[in-house]
């Protein structure tokens, strides 16, 4: 076991980890906020919008990360330079850098496997708690707010929390869209100093740690929420 | 039944006997990407090009039968010190900091590196000529070093993470980089496509520290047998003619190099 590249790459590590955090929590956000309509147009329709939302479903799902992720940067990367004046306009700076395309890609994927997880929950939410609170006289989407989304991300919150570690390991295959995120680092270092296994473990325990971190934080905010009693 | 089952674990024995002396070949690694015209794989899974060829030739000329191994190119060199290729025959340049790692036999090829950007640019491999641009090298190679020794303080960025050849070149078609520094004959290729015949070679670049001494075979360290094998029939295809007949086919210049 040889550690003595550890110092040298240390700082490049840290701006690894800065890049993965930002990829993860940024398509987890916004992921989640796609996935919230997405679940639930495909339970309240109108039925062609559930359509749609159920053909982006199983497109994400059918299809692997890495495909969706090339088709975006390198589809998306062969179809702009055919654009006049693209490269002049102010948006350019930000189309030719590949963090974005990393963005929208795990955002989608996100969205799409979160998106069938609310389905199921919205579904699963007794229709009588629903019924009373309409009878209540609340109006449609204060039964959404107060009532249906509470319900819903009560059952289905360990299976979200998967979700984010699945996204968090899905994170290095943007390494191969140029980004030099931890992993991207980690074959860095792989390639300059011809060790296999020391930088590999090292990564291996950065994911397990972020891993445990994610799993303890949400562990909390489930706990947070009240379960029902039991009848 | 008890002599069956010996009978049986006698023919085992013998046939993994037989089995240990027939996998007496030797497994050249290569590149599992495309590296026209060096190395090339048709749909149908032929291979072709100058190395294939080259290579098979060598082998031929030391009496031993080859393999074509394809790994990532990232992992050619654990490859062979794992022991999961005997040799790398991949257009890897000879140079003194994969020394410290492999051992290498003697050059059969040397090309100089160039760097590519597209017509309209001023640029003319200097490194004051790329202040502010973006410029990109594939991942572990000497002309990933060079970017990063001669351009890293004038460019904006240098994106030497590329797996393979083609990817870079896809990104400066795309406007992502706005030069590449690479190998001027595996440029050639692409530069005579639609995609790359708005881009030109602005420098050849020369650093013998970084260049090193062409290309050669790589080998484990220590492997002297091997390395002295190689070495030899590198010398007979030279001299028996085999290796013009072969280069003539691809190159209308001495690829072998002064």
């Amino acid at each position: 076991m040889i550690w003595n590249w550890f110092p040298k790459y240390f700082e490049q590590l840290m701006g690894g980890l800065v890049l993965t955090l930002e990829l993860v929590f940024i398509a987890i956000f916004f992921g989640m906020l796609l996935a919230i309509p997405l679940g639930l147009v495909q339970v309240t329709g109108p039925k062609w919008l559930g359509r749609i939302a159920l053909a982006f479903c199983t497109v994400v799902r059918g299809t692997p990360l890495l495909i969706q992720l090339w088709l975006i940067y390198y589809g998306l990367g062969s179809i702009f330079p055919s654009i006049p004046g693209i490269r002049e306009s102010m948006l350019w700076p930000y189309l030719r850098d590949a963090f974005p395309y990393a963005v929208v890609a795990f955002t989608f994927s996100v969205a799409g496997y979160s998106g069938e997880v609310m389905r199921g929950a919205f579904a699963g939410v007794p229709q009588g708690e629903l019924e009373a609170a309409r009878a209540m006289g609340m109006s449609p989407f204060k039964v959404l707010w107060r009532i249906w989304l509470p319900r819903a991300l009560q059952n289905v919150f360990p299976t979200l929390a998967g979700e984010m570690v699945l996204t968090l390991k899905s994170t290095p295959l943007a390494a191969t869209i140029t980004i030099q995120e931890l992993f991207g680092v980690g074959t860095q270092i792989r390639q300059d100093t011809y060790r296999v296994y020391e930088p590999l473990l090292m990564l291996g325990g950065i994911y397990i740690i972020l891993t445990g971190i994610i799993v303890v934080v949400m562990r909390y905010f489930e706990n947070r929420i009240p379960r029902p009693t039991a009848a | 039944m008890k002599t069956l089952l010996k009978t049986l674990m006698a023919a085992t024995f013998v046939a993994g006997l037989g089995m240990g002396t027939a996998s007496a070949e030797i497994k050249l690694g290569l590149d599992t990407a495309p590296y026209p015209p060096f190395a090339d794989q048709d749909a149908a899974g032929v291979r072709s090009g100058f190395e294939i060829e080259l290579g098979e030739a060598i082998c031929a000329a030391m009496g031993e039968t080859c393999v074509w191994t394809p790994i990532a190119w990232d992992g050619i060199i654990p490859a062979l010190t794992s022991g999961k290729i005997d040799a790398i025959f991949a257009s890897m340049s000879i140079t003194a900091e994969r020394m410290e790692t492999i051992d290498f036999s003697n050059k059969y090829y040397s090309t100089p590196a160039a760097l590519v950007a597209a017509k309209t640019m001023e640029i003319d491999g200097t490194p004051e000529s790329l202040k502010g641009k973006i410029v990109g090298a594939q991942v572990s190679t000497i002309h990933a070093n060079y970017a990063e020794k001669y351009f890293k303080d004038m460019a904006s960025d240098i994106k030497v993470t590329y797996q393979a050849f083609d990817e870079h070149n896809a990104d400066l078609v795309a406007g992502r980089l706005d030069a590449v520094v690479g190998d001027s004959l595996a440029f050639s290729d692409f530069l005579g496509t639609d995609e790359g015949k708005s881009f030109e070679i602005k420098a050849l670049l020369t650093d013998e520290e970084i260049f090193g001494k062409g290309v050669g075979v790589g080998m484990r360290k220590g492997d002297e047998e091997l390395k002295a094998k190689f070495n030899a029939a590198i010398e007979k295809v030279r001299a028996d003619g085999t290796y013009d007949t072969i280069a003539k086919k691809y190159f209308d210049f001495d690829i072998f190099g002064g």
